[in-house]
């Protein structure tokens, strides 16, 4: 498919340099930088104390509430590229059923609101 | 009629409980109090309205929106099952979820949002609004399977729910996107034209997974593991919702999609529906033998019942599905009778679910006694109540189909079935008597009464019911 | 050639995070080779011409869905480590089951030809000439208007659930109410009293 590849040249040279730029980032502390590799370097240091316990805590449920609600209007946006792209073709009908569609979400907009599933207490 | 107008108009039951739940989530979001209040009653009549649009709409058959969907008697029958299912459902579950302080607006909401999944699941005329329908009251189902979440089985239930049925979603869109594939259409007529004469090995995959994922929704075995522990873990009225309103529509679908996209496949599904029958309803038989929680008792018992309604289905003739509707009809009513008797089990204000609690119905309340009996001997299948009458129906197209051993089985497992109703009947008799049951409300009470008067007099007049079925089954052919 | 090449990359990069997902100690980094997985089956979708699913893989799967799972995993109260023992033990049996449904799954692909009379059932019409985002939005919100409506449903269903089965307000908690605040006067909210001198209050 080279009329695919064509357009999608600039990503692929863009991609290209940031392998290189990223690869030779990585790649040179390792030939120039001065290296003294000591087991006490990566050893955990809280004030002279071992550390106590794992410093991974349990995340607040409130946390997967709003990165749910965020999905669930990050699909709506999806729905709308197609239609922005096929406006002209879709029509009157085509219009307001996307308004339907915003309807229904925005009633469960409402909602959420309402409910104060947006506040953070 | 412009087609658009004409397609709302086939679909008014649809719209109705669309805009309803819309109107109902604001209503409910702005009136800004968490208790139900008046939502319920509105959603009750949001149902009844839509069962009596159903009644006394369109007679004819039509294809809508583009053939997303079908509006034909068989559709129509079954929705209206489903709807009674709903709607009683949510009359006998207020008084519990009040009483359990899990009355929240949501769950008449989340009852809605569900039955208008069912609606557009029984009425799919292709791939993609068979996935929606069945997405949109799965969605729904998990959430109120859960909806007791501060109660650890509703919980266990809610998430044994989900991860099954996510992976049965899975399975079914995995058949869906191979029966696309290969068939080149997402239609029903379009896939039963494209496995017309040869079907390739490409759609029988896809339709053996696609009826993996229809079987874990029946409940049939081997896809049946969920069933006892959300049962008994789901507040009581959702697990009366799960047993009557979900089940007919899951049935429904299940026939839909075999007769009218795969009559070619006949042969190949025929094997499936058979071997899941046979499975379905020895374990039915045999695991409820040793229950003694009675939520359990109905998970295996609703196992047992999916498995001879599917008898019907394999016969794949008219008088099989004639069957599978009789059969799944007069279901409903005995499983909304019989949980309408668990929902009275109450001593003390405190709801009770053990079959020994039962002991010695008879001396405290003879009537509630007397019909629950009913109730049993009928999902036993003893003539001349309406649960006989069930199975006569299907072994009958079965064996008219020659499948004679698929009914030899059936009766003798039925037989082995008999053995748990009858205890039930035993302990609420012979036993001595456990403490008083509290007097149930009264919409409990009309439901069991008519429930039981209807399972005890469908053989004095059978015809209304008979030909209403006959000519419903008759649409699909 | 050079799609070649770029669909070799985008396999191999692909197949090495899906495995590192389920092999890697901490879920943390499993998060962020899905990720990385993602990126990889976006990079395949375009070269196939699908650049509408390869921005929704992005958007949808990278932006929302690895999100959620990096806070599903930092919710959850489990040592990994612990289920990483499990895993070890039970792979011998379960690399054998995975190996006999492979054989199998290879024996059955291995023996299936396609025949000329099932490919003319295939009835989906050639692509036009269009971009497929196009070609999706012209069906879309009008052949499949009913379906779309009842996607939105479903959404709605998925946000009630949402709320409803996670929503927990702690009680005691002072919030604010801006048109409260707004409408609050000197009047209300100071209140001068006269207290004769070397009295106290």
């Amino acid at each position: 498919m080279p009329s695919l590849l064509d357009q999608y040249l600039p990503l692929v040279v863009f991609m290209a340099i940031a392998a290189v730029i990223s690869g030779a980032l990585l790649v040179a502390p390792f030939l120039v930088a001065f290296k003294a590799p000591d087991s006490e370097k990566l050893s955990a240091y809280e004030c002279g104390f071992n550390a106590f316990d794992d410093a991974r805590m349990q995340f607040d449920v409130r946390f997967y509430l709003v990165a749910l609600l965020f999905i669930i209007f990050d699909l709506e946006v999806a729905f709308l590229f197609p239609w922005a792209v096929a406006f002209h073709q879709v029509g009157v009908f085509g219009f307001w059923a996307m308004m339907l569609f915003l309807g229904i979400l925005t009633v469960g907009f409402v909602y959420e609101w309402k409910k104060g599933a947006l506040e953070w207490d | 009629m412009t087609p658009l107008s004409l397609a709302l108009a086939h679909s008014l039951p649809e719209v109705i409980l669309a805009v309803g739940v819309l109107g109902l989530v604001l209503y409910g979001a702005l009136r800004g109090k968490a208790s139900d209040g008046p939502v319920t009653e509105i959603a009750v009549g949001l149902l009844g309205a839509a069962i009596l649009v159903i009644l006394l709409g369109f007679k004819e058959q039509a294809i809508l929106f583009d053939g997303a969907v079908i509006d034909d008697g068989f559709g129509r029958f079954m929705k209206v099952l489903a709807l009674i299912g709903s709607l009683t459902a949510l009359v006998m579950g207020q008084d519990f979820l009040a009483r359990e302080r899990i009355d929240k607006f949501e769950f008449p909401i989340l009852v809605l949002l569900a039955t208008l999944g069912m609606m557009v699941l029984i009425s799919a005329q292709n791939l993609i609004s068979m996935y929606l329908g069945l997405e949109l009251m799965s969605l729904a189902l998990y959430v109120v399977a859960a909806f007791n979440r501060d109660d650890l089985r509703a919980s266990e239930a809610g998430l044994k729910y989900f991860v099954l049925g996510a992976l049965s979603s899975g399975m079914l869109l995995y058949g869906a996107s191979l029966i696309y594939g290969f068939a080149g259409t997402v239609d029903f007529a379009g896939i039963a034209a494209a496995t017309q004469g040869h079907v390739s090995i490409g759609i029988i995959f896809g339709l053996v997974f696609l009826m993996t994922g229809l079987a874990f929704k029946m409940s049939a075995v081997p896809f049946h593991m969920w069933t006892p522990d959300v049962y008994e873990g789901a507040p009581t009225p959702v697990t009366a919702f799960f047993g009557s309103a979900v089940k007919m529509a899951a049935v429904a679908i299940t026939v839909r999609v075999l007769m009218t996209a795969f009559p070619g496949a006949e042969a190949q599904w025929r094997q499936i529906i058979v071997f899941i029958s046979i499975l379905s309803m020895a374990l039915g038989a045999f695991a409820a033998i040793g229950q003694t929680n009675i939520k359990r008792l109905m998970a295996y018992s609703a196992i047992g019942h999916v498995g001879f309604a599917l008898v019907g289905l394999a016969a794949g003739t008219q008088e099989g599905v004639f069957g599978v509707m009789v059969y799944m009809a007069i279901y409903l009513v005995m499983t909304l009778g019989s949980f309408a008797a668990i929902l009275s089990m109450r001593v003390a204000g405190h709801a009770v679910e053990q079959i020994s609690d039962l002991s010695g119905l008879a001396k405290n309340n003879p009537l509630m006694a007397f019909f629950f009996a009913m109730l049993m001997f009928s999902l036993a299948g003893i003539p001349p109540l309406a649960g006989f009458f069930a199975k006569w129906y299907v072994f009958n197209a079965a064996i008219q189909a020659h499948l004679y051993p698929l009914a030899v089985i059936g009766v003798l497992s039925s037989a082995v079935a008999a053995y748990y109703y009858l205890r039930v009947v035993k302990i609420m008799y012979f036993d001595e008597a456990a403490p008083a049951f509290d007097p149930p409300t009264p919409a409990l009470r009309v439901v069991l009464a008519i429930t039981s008067l209807f399972v005890l007099f469908l053989f004095a007049y059978p015809a209304l019911f008979i030909d209403a079925t006959a000519t419903a089954a008759k649409s699909l052919f | 050639m050079i799609a070649a090449l770029f669909f070799y990359l985008f396999s191999a990069v692909l197949i090495a995070s899906a495995f590192l997902v389920i092999t890697s100690r901490n879920p943390v980094h499993s998060v962020l080779f899905l990720i990385l997985a993602f990126f990889n089956a976006a990079g395949l979708f375009l070269l196939l011409g699908a650049e509408f699913l390869a921005m929704l893989l992005v958007v949808v799967y990278v932006g929302a869905v690895a999100v959620l799972f990096l806070f599903v995993v930092m919710m959850l109260d489990v040592d990994f480590a612990e289920f990483k023992q499990g895993f070890m033990r039970y792979l011998p049996v379960g690399g054998a089951i995975g190996a006999i449904v492979l054989l199998e799954l290879v024996l059955v692909v291995g023996g299936w030809r396609v025949d000329a009379a099932s490919l003319a059932n295939v009835a989906s019409p050639a692509p036009p000439a269009m971009s497929n985002t196009l070609a999706l939005g012209r069906v879309l919100y009008t052949q499949y208007a009913y379906l779309f409506i009842a996607a939105g449903m479903v959404l709605l269903t998925a946000m009630i659930g949402a709320i409803i089965l996670t929503l927990h307000h702690k009680v005691g908690i002072k919030r604010q109410d801006v048109a409260a605040q707004n409408a609050r006067t000197p009047k209300d909210a100071v209140e001068l009293r006269k207290k004769s001198f070397r009295q106290g209050v």
